[in-house]
């Protein structure tokens, strides 16, 4: 049975926040009230890029917005916009490190654990 | 239900047309043909028909724009075959 403390974080990271301002992936610096997001997937070092949507209970992830970081490798996705990615194949998320406030994190997910314990 | 692209875990990729799909991302495509990348040649298309792939084997479904892939030249692109998902 899934653990629950990574889909918390995870989750609340999604639910409870509200992420303004970023850059998206690729350049330039817009601010808007999106999640950019930067996914790198299992399928050898293949990874993708985009503004994370939404997120279910098995880490499954839709991205709108894709862009592969290697485009030239990989010219697989280049009429996609937007993804679904199965949550059993991602190995790493990687988020933008000044758009996540640690502290406020760890508060909402210990938060959300202690209600889903309830 | 529009044109997708499905990568799924041994490093394919199959276009079509999605009919349905479940909690276990079990999916039906409809008109579905898997592209076949290779370096040395350009895209090899194998047509397929209806078919059903088990949830367990997608990796990734993509929306494809079809403005943006009537654009692309499949003959000139060359592409290492992916590998396939490694746990």
């Amino acid at each position: 049975m899934l653990t629950r403390s990574p889909l918390c974080v995870f989750a609340a990271f999604l639910l409870v926040f509200q992420v303004v301002g970023g850059e998206r992936c690729g350049g330039g610096a817009q601010k808007r009230p999106e999640i950019p997001l930067i996914i790198f997937i299992y399928i050898s070092l293949f990874s993708i890029c985009g503004t994370l949507h939404s997120v279910d209970q098995y880490l499954n992830i839709k991205l709108t917005d894709i862009s592969v970081t290697d485009p030239e490798k990989y010219p697989h996705m280049l009429s996609v916009k937007n993804c679904f990615i199965r949550g059993s194949v991602v190995r790493y998320v990687q988020l933008p490190a000044d758009e996540v406030d640690t502290q406020l994190l760890q508060d909402a997910a210990r938060k959300e654990a202690m209600q889903q314990k309830q | 239900s529009g044109t997708v692209a499905i990568i799924t875990s041994d490093g394919r990729m199959i276009v079509g047309t999605l009919k349905g799909f479940d909690q276990t991302i079990n999916l039906i495509l409809d008109e579905s043909h898997e592209r076949v990348f290779s370096s040395s040649q350009g895209v090899e298309q194998v047509v397929l028909g209806l078919y059903i792939v088990r949830g367990d084997n997608v990796a990734v479904i993509g929306e494809i724009d079809e403005e943006t892939d009537s654009t692309l030249d499949l003959g000139n692109i060359r592409a290492e075959p992916l590998n396939s998902v490694v746990h």
